[in-house]
This record gives C-alpha cells, structure tokens and sequence, in this order.
C-alpha cells in the first residue's frame, strides 16, 4: 500500500456541502425555538437617555426584551480579552470592561444595547422598532494616530490619550545608533487599512437550556468551541462548564473572525434560561459588517537603513494600532506578539526595534484576519526593500537575495536567533526567491516590461518575500508574553471492537480539509483504509478539550496531537500482538496494518489486535482491555513556514485600473499531507491579499459611521478580477514536529499584498510615484498619476 | 397579510401560505427546509441564494415566494438525479472546487445556468458568469477549473449517449 502522505486524496467532506446537506448554525431548528434581534447603537459615540420596551413588550408574538440594565442586574460580566499586552513602563494595559447589553454609554456605531426575543425573525425585527431609545451624541475619534493626540475624545475613562498600551519590542539603542551609523534611510509612511473578513456564512447562534439536566447548549459560528466554553463560562456568565456544550458545526468560512467570544454568543446561553426556550439569533450581512472583528488598521511609520553595500544594518517601525473601543479576544496579541516579532522578516537585519501603541477608538473591534500581524509586518519589510532597492539603484531580487538568512535546517545546524524574541526553525529563503524568480521568468519580464512600454502599456513587477510565525504556540512560552490560555490541542483516537478508527481532534474545520487531511494521517499511520477512519470535531461533548484553528495550527498542533495517541495505539497494540503470536514485543514490527514477526510469516492484523483488546479472553496479564487513547500536544516552538510572491500587472494609465496579469507563489510550508488541499489554501490566501491591495478598505466617516457597510460599498474580488493562479513550493521540514509540517493556512495572504502594490509602483514608476495607501483603486492611481 | 402558493420544487408541488412579505429564499429554507440554499447577505450581491426557477438561475433573496407562485425552482438538493451526482457537483468534488461550503450551492446553481446556455465557455466566460458569487475561500482558481471540468464531462455524456 503506497504512502497517503503526500497524496491529493479528494475531499471526504465535500459530499454533504455539494448536495445541500451541509449543516450550518443557521440551518438547526429546534422545537419551541423563538428568534432574537439586536438592537445596536446608530451612534458612534452617545450616551443613553432613556429606553423604553413596553411597547415593543406589549406586541403579539414578542416573548421578551432585555437591556443592559437587566443584564446588570443579573450580574453578568462583559467578554474578556485573551492576552494581556504591558506598557513598556511595566505598567499594565488598560483593560475596559465589554458588556453583552451596555446600559449607559455606546462606544462605537453597532454596539448592542437591547436583545428583542419573538415567535418569528420578523416579529422581533417589527419589535424593535417599537423599543424607544433616546440617545444624546457625543464627539468620537476614529482613527488610531489622531486618538493617541491631545485632545482627542476620549474612548474610556481609564485610558488617557486612549492608549491601551504602548509596547516595544527590540533594542532601542542599538537600532538607533545603526539608523544613525547608516550610509542609506529609506522612510515610509503608511496606513495598512482596516479590513473586513467576510466570511460568507454570516454569524450565528443558538442558545438552548435544557430545565431537565440543568444543562446549557450552544450552538455558534466558531472556530474554537471549547475556547468559547471557557471563556463563557469562567469569565461571562459563571456557569459550571460541565454543565454546558458548545457545538460548532459546519461553519462558513472563518478568516479569524469566528475565534473570538462575542457577546451575542453569551446573550443567547444566558436568555434562553431566562424564557425557558431556545433562542436563535443570526447577523444579517449589514450587521457583520459592524460587529465581526475587523483586521489590520495600522497607522506606521518604518525606517530601514543600508550600508554602503546595501546590507540592510538596521530596522525602525513605530505603529499606532486600532483596537476598536473594546479589546477582543487576541485584539492585543496581533499588533504586538504577532507582528512585531516578524520584523527580523528573512533578513538578517543586525538590529530591530519596533514600538506600538495600541489605540481604543470609536470603532468596532479589530483582531486577527487572515494572517493577523505578520501580514502588516510582512507589508512594512517588503515595501521598505522595494523601496530602498528603488532608490539606491538595484535590482529588488538581487537586494533581497543579498540579505537573507543563509540556509539551515535546524537539525544539524542551530534554529536562527531573530533580534525580535523568536527563533526560526529551518529554512532555505534563497530557494523560494530564485524558484519564483525562474516561474516568472523575471529576466524575460524585464525586456518584455520595456517593449510594452514603447507601445504605451504600463506593466510592472513586484516581488514579495515572508515569513510567518505559525502552529501557535508553545503555551509556556506565550504565557510568558501574557496569553491567557495554553495553545496546545488535544486528540482522542479510539480504535472500535471492528478495528474501525474514531479520532476527535480539538482542531475544527471550517474549510480547511481536516475530515480528510487527518483522516490521510491515521490511515497511513496504521496502514488502513481511510473508509475506516471517522474525523471528529466541533462538539465539546464528544471532543474533551480544544483550543482551536487559527494561525496555521491544526496540523501542526492538532495534527501532531493525534500523531501521539497512534503512537500509543501501536504501543499497545504491538503488546497485545507479541502475546497473541507468541514472540518478544522487540521482534515485531509494523507494517501495513499488521505486526510481523521479523523473518517469519507470522503476523496479526490491526482489525484481530482491536478486537482482542475489546474480548479479552487471550490476553496479556496485567494490560487493562480496550484501544483508545488520548494526548496532548504543547509544540516546543512555532513553526515558520515562508515564501515568495511575484505579482504581474497592467496599469491602465487612462483609467488607473490595474489588471493583476499573472501570480506567482513559491512558498514552503513544510512536509505536506494533502497538496490538493495545500494549494487550495494558498488560492485563497492569496486572493484576500489581493483584496486589500487593489479593492477592500473599512471606511469610518467623521461622524463613525462604517460606510463601506455592504457588499455593495465594500469591495471584494469576484472571480473575473483574478486570474489562474502559479504555485509550486520548497519542502524544509520543520525539525521540531513530528510530522514535519509547518501550516499553510495564511502563507497567501501575508506574501501577496506586498507583491501587488509593488508590481503597480513598478508599472508606474515612469511616474515617480513613491508610495500609495491600500487599496490601490483606479480613482487612487489615477490621482497619483495625474499628480492629484 | 398571507397568500397561497403554488410551486413545483425539485419535481416535487407545493400549495403553502406564505406571508406576503416573505422572500423566496426563507420560504425555501424555513417552510420547505430545504437549507442547502443560503443566505450571506442582504444586498442581493453575494449569491449564496442562487437556485434555478423555470431554467433560470436566480438569486432567491431578490424576489418574494409569492412571486414564484406557478413556477418549478430546482435548488441544490435536486440537482443530483437518481443518486447521480450532476457532472457540476462532480467537478466541484474533482477539482476541490469548495472549501467551507457555503457559497457552493449557490456557485454550482449560477453554473447550471452558464453550461445550459454556454456548453463549452473560455476561462472569462466562466469568470464573468460567476462574478455576481462570492467565494471567500477559494480564490475562484478550482472553481473555474471545476464548471471547465463539468464542461467537459457534459460533452463525454452527450457524445456517448448520441
């Protein structure tokens, strides 16, 4: 039986999505099941005067109308945040509350102030407009850099200037010498816009209390359920945990955006007690928009200085981060922990010093999307060296090539010590450049770039290189930086009586492929079939504990998890095996779904061991019956896959249009199990990177108002604004896995928006355009071009 | 205000009440319980509703169930025959044309509508067919390839069964 490692086995998922009988948050009706409405702030910033219910109360079909007066009452405390980020003083960041219903004062344009509970969506919609809610206005700030200056209106009482922290990270001292010392600064100036996810699957939730077994269940849109659990339950609403289940089942996309504890979720649990029914509540696309965690939204300022020789000697980058008016889940991780120490990017920048100050404005909140940090590093290393290759004269490869970390494969030579507190695994960046390098034939581009010119067509080139800092993480080593939760993943793998495989996993599924990537694993790992392997997910009933898919981590974590429960299957199995065939454990060896005695026919297959360690009869003395373990997987470091992006465009200098002609991605995520599924992930990170560098921005006007709040004013790619895709990768094992894999789940998105913005400046540099801000629309570029 | 309905929905009729102001898309989903047809948005702009009435691919958010009265609508759960996947669901399945799922039906249904119109349509006829579906997971890049493989395996069947 040949290796399913490394096979494009198709999806064992894709059945149920391709006939309809996928089964999402939405799709669950349960009996007696009444439907809840949100009532949300119009008003940025205001304080609230008066509500009034009892019209609302009185109507037929309504079944109850809370406040946030009722949920203090109740005692009910907000959502928590996850990570505790310090001001570099030591002092500790300012940490407002975030309640489900806020009863005096809204803090941003979608806050929730009432939750109406009818017979019928509709019915708590007509509602509503019955609740009389007087609010007085007040001035509101929205953008990170104008809140942290004098004056500014102010988001919470507790944070002066609406500075949450002020964090660093780096040697100050050194770096500024190094800026001091260097023969060439190149300066950049930017905002890295704020990004709306947008999975398609609007969120969800389901709130059901069973009086019988005193017991809640939740059903939401979630990436992690046991997290959610966790947090619910400790922190929120203070109910035991055994007494409450939550279930993520098919869920529609998450890009980060379903990691985080909403109020929403803890409104439905504790309602549904309240009014003895389940509550269903479901955001409508407008209501996403201003309540899904948004992403990005940095206002920096970064300078890279240059020997005579174009080494790169030194990096600076200040930031003012946008955490909205509340602190997420990881809002206070991503501007720090996840981005500030991918700055050393693959460059072996002798020193670094990065500082951010995390602003509350009044504004949703902002946590991690699609790449959630490394993203916006990525964009300041790969803009800055564009640049600087720009104005000193050389060619962007070559600049690159010139000062990457030379190769090591972190076995036999040392893991690379970064200036910014992490320490690479293994890699070989020059491989994946000079492979992009020969995909796009860039020396050919050149002469091609120059014909085209003569005939008065822009085409330009750019060149994006990243790494990521992925398999989050080790739990002792982000507690350290202030995590509030471990980052390991749990895996349980039963063998059933038959020698058929159950195998729950802590990682959830919402698009990746685990039902079939796992599966992949077991199988081959056992040497059976994948029919006889069942991926389980999703339920904290039936998985024991979890934290999760987000940053690249369920193979890597969750993988490896479950990669340490077959390994104490086989160990077992091989005891149960040397008594059923008579010989010393030290002679069998495992092959193909069958322990063999070495040298000789004798054997026993996976399914006969199963079933004997289920009907003791003949069985070694002392070994408890049964086939079923369970593990827990701590990584000991993070796992950095890497890459390089080129982008191919045409500018039309009419209209500023840019045309996205040809993409190409080399990128090295380790071993990989499934390159069907690996590809897949690249296609669509690749595109949301796409997305912020020609089309998407999160506007808020003076007044805080999110007017790019639809998909008919928020701009996203459809299929007729990309083209077919180039892909290959490089293959460095991570050394510390057993596996091998690093994760593939954001390398899309952190490598390409650099690569696009620096084709277009490319195309245009007859025009001798410095710097343009994201999105790069055809009204922006053509204002850049006409000089406007 | 309620009305009465009659429709035919994956071969099968249907006479409901249906609110007036209800749209096709919550009448499929809600009444008939047939959720394989989604809602992602309230804009008409994300096509995750689309399902096929009289032939027709439409997006079902964009018009009311009683509108549909004395049409045939066929959505995602009738598209296979006899247990046999439509060459589109198999071409989504083939070239892991689907991540999370959820703009899916939507997408195949769209594509229904391009192939009974268009058999053999270039890569940009097949971009600009599905411009009005978003996908957020795939790129686009294995669902064109996916409608480029139904188009292909609709010619083998034709050709056979000639």
């Amino acid at each position: 039986m040949c290796s399913l490692i490394g096979q494009s086995v198709k999806r064992v998922e894709d059945k149920r999505f391709i006939t309809g009988k996928g089964k999402y948050t939405d799709d669950i009706v349960l009996p007696d099941m009444t439907h809840a409405y949100i009532m949300r702030s119009p008003y940025a910033h205001a304080n609230i005067l008066k509500i009034d219910t009892s019209k609302a109360l009185a109507m037929e079909g309504v079944v109850a109308v809370f406040t946030g007066e009722d949920i203090a009452k109740a005692g009910i405390n907000g959502v928590p945040c996850g990570w505790q980020v310090n001001f570099n003083t030591g002092e500790t960041m300012k940490e407002p509350p975030h309640p489900l219903l806020v009863k005096d004062k809204v803090l941003h344009a979608g806050d929730s102030v009432a939750i109406v509970i009818a017979e019928s969506r509709e019915l708590a919609v007509d509602a509503a407009e019955l609740v009389e809610i007087d609010y007085e206005e007040l001035p509101c700030v929205t953008d990170p850099f104008k809140a942290i200056q004098d004056g500014a209106p102010l988001v919470h009482d507790i944070a002066p200037n609406n500075k949450c922290f002020v964090w660093e990270l780096g040697d100050r001292q050194k770096t500024d010498d190094h800026i001091a010392k260097s023969h060439h600064v190149t300066t950049l100036e930017f905002v890295n816009q704020r990004m709306v996810p947008n999975a398609i699957e609007p969120r969800a939730a389901i709130g059901d209390y069973d009086i019988a077994h005193d017991k809640h269940t939740l059903y939401t849109t979630s990436q992690n359920p046991h997290l959610i659990r966790l947090l619910m339950c400790a922190f929120v609403l203070g109910l035991p945990e055994h007494k409450v289940r939550v279930v993520a089942p098919d869920v529609g996309g998450g890009f980060g955006s379903k990691i985080f504890h909403y109020t929403e979720e803890a409104l439905v649990t504790w309602a549904s007690k309240q009014i003895g029914r389940p509550v269903k509540w479901v955001a409508e696309r407008s209501e996403s928009f201003i309540t899904d965690a948004h992403g990005r939204d940095h206002v920096t300022k970064a300078e890279m200085g240059f020997d005579k020789d174009g080494n790169v000697m030194a990096l600076r980058v200040r930031t003012a981060a946008n955490l909205g008016a509340y602190l997420s889940t990881f809002g206070t991780a991503v501007p720090t922990y996840l981005h500030g120490t991918l700055l050393q990017g693959l460059y072996t920048t002798p020193a670094v010093h990065v500082e951010v100050t995390g602003a509350f404005t009044h504004t949703n909140a902002v946590d991690a999307y699609r790449g959630a940090g490394r993203p916006e590093a990525t964009y300041v290393l790969e803009r800055l060296m564009e640049t600087a290759a720009k104005e000193m004269g050389v060619d962007p490869a070559e600049l690159r090539l010139k000062n990457f970390i030379p190769p090591f494969d972190g076995i036999t030579q040392p893991g690379y010590q970064t200036q910014v507190a992490l320490q690479y695994d293994s890699g070989n960046y020059h491989a994946v450049l000079e492979r992009a390098l020969e995909m796009v034939d860039y020396k050919g581009f050149r002469k091609e770039q120059a014909e085209a010119r003569k005939q008065g067509k822009y085409l330009g080139i750019g060149i994006s290189t990243y790494i990521e800092a992925c398999g989050i993480a080790p739990s002792a080593v982000v507690g350290s930086l202030g995590a509030r939760a471990g980052l390991f993943e749990s895996s349980q793998v039963r063998i059933q009586p038959t020698g058929k495989v159950s195998v729950y996993t802590g990682s959830h599924s919402h698009g990746q492929g685990h039902e079939t990537t796992f599966a992949q694993v077991v199988a081959d790992k056992f040497g059976i079939s994948m029919n006889d392997v069942e991926i389980i997910h999703g339920d904290s009933d039936s998985v024991a504990f979890g934290m999760g898919t987000y940053g690249s981590r369920s193979l890597a974590v969750g993988g490896s998890a479950i990669v340490k429960s077959i390994e104490k299957v086989l160990q077992k199995g091989a005891k149960i095996a040397a008594h059923k065939l008579e010989a010393a454990e030290a002679d069998l060896e495992y092959a193909g779904g069958r322990w063999t005695v070495k040298g000789t026919d004798k054997s026993i297959g996976f399914g006969d061991v199963a079933l004997t360690a289920y009907v003791p009869h003949d069985y070694p003395q002392g070994l408890e019956p049964g086939l079923d373990f369970s593990s827990f997987y701590d990584p000991t470091n993070f796992t950095y896959p890497y890459g390089a992006h080129i982008a191919v465009v045409e500018v039309d200098i009419e209209t500023g249009k840019t045309t996205l002609k040809r993409f190409i991605a080399c990128d090295d995520v380790g071993n990989v199990i499934n390159p069907m599924i690996v590809d897949g992930q690249i296609h669509g990170g690749v595109v949301q990177g796409i997305g912020q560098a020609l089309f998407e921005e999160a506007i808020y006007d003076s007044n805080g108002q999110l007017i790019t709040g639809s998909y008919m004013d928020y701009t996203m790619p459809r299929a007729d604004d990309v083209p077919m895709f180039e892909v290959d990768r490089t293959v460095t094992p991570c050394p510390h896995n057993p596996l091998g894999v690093k994760g593939a789940g954001e390398a899309g998105t952190i490598g390409s928006a650099p690569a696009v913005v620096n084709a277009v400046l490319d195309a245009l540099s007859p025009f001798n355009i410095k710097d343009m801000n994201m999105p790069l629309t055809p009204q922006k570029v053509w204002k850049a071009i006409h000089n406007k | 205000m309620n009305l009465t309905i009659q429709v035919e929905v994956n071969g099968k009729k249907h006479k409901s009440t249906v609110e007036a102001r209800q749209l096709l898309v919550y009448y499929l989903r809600d009444q008939l319980r047939l959720t394989g047809t989604h809602i992602g948005c309230d804009t008409s702009s994300c096509g995750s509703c689309t399902v096929m009435i009289d032939g027709m691919a439409v997006k079902s958010c964009t018009m009311l169930a009683a509108q549909a009265d004395g049409c045939a609508i066929t959505t995602i759960e009738g598209l296979a025959k006899k247990g046999e996947l439509h060459p589109l669901q198999e071409g989504f399945h083939q070239e892991h044309g689907l991540q999370c799922g959820f703009c899916t039906p939507g997408m195949i249904m769209t594509a229904v509508d391009l192939l009974s119109k268009n058999p053999e349509p270039t890569e940009m006829d097949i971009r600009h067919a599905l411009e009005g579906n978003f996908c957020r997971c795939t790129g686009y890049h294995n669902i064109v390839r996916a409608v480029q493989f139904a188009s292909a395996k609709m010619k083998e069947m034709e050709v056979a069964s000639v």
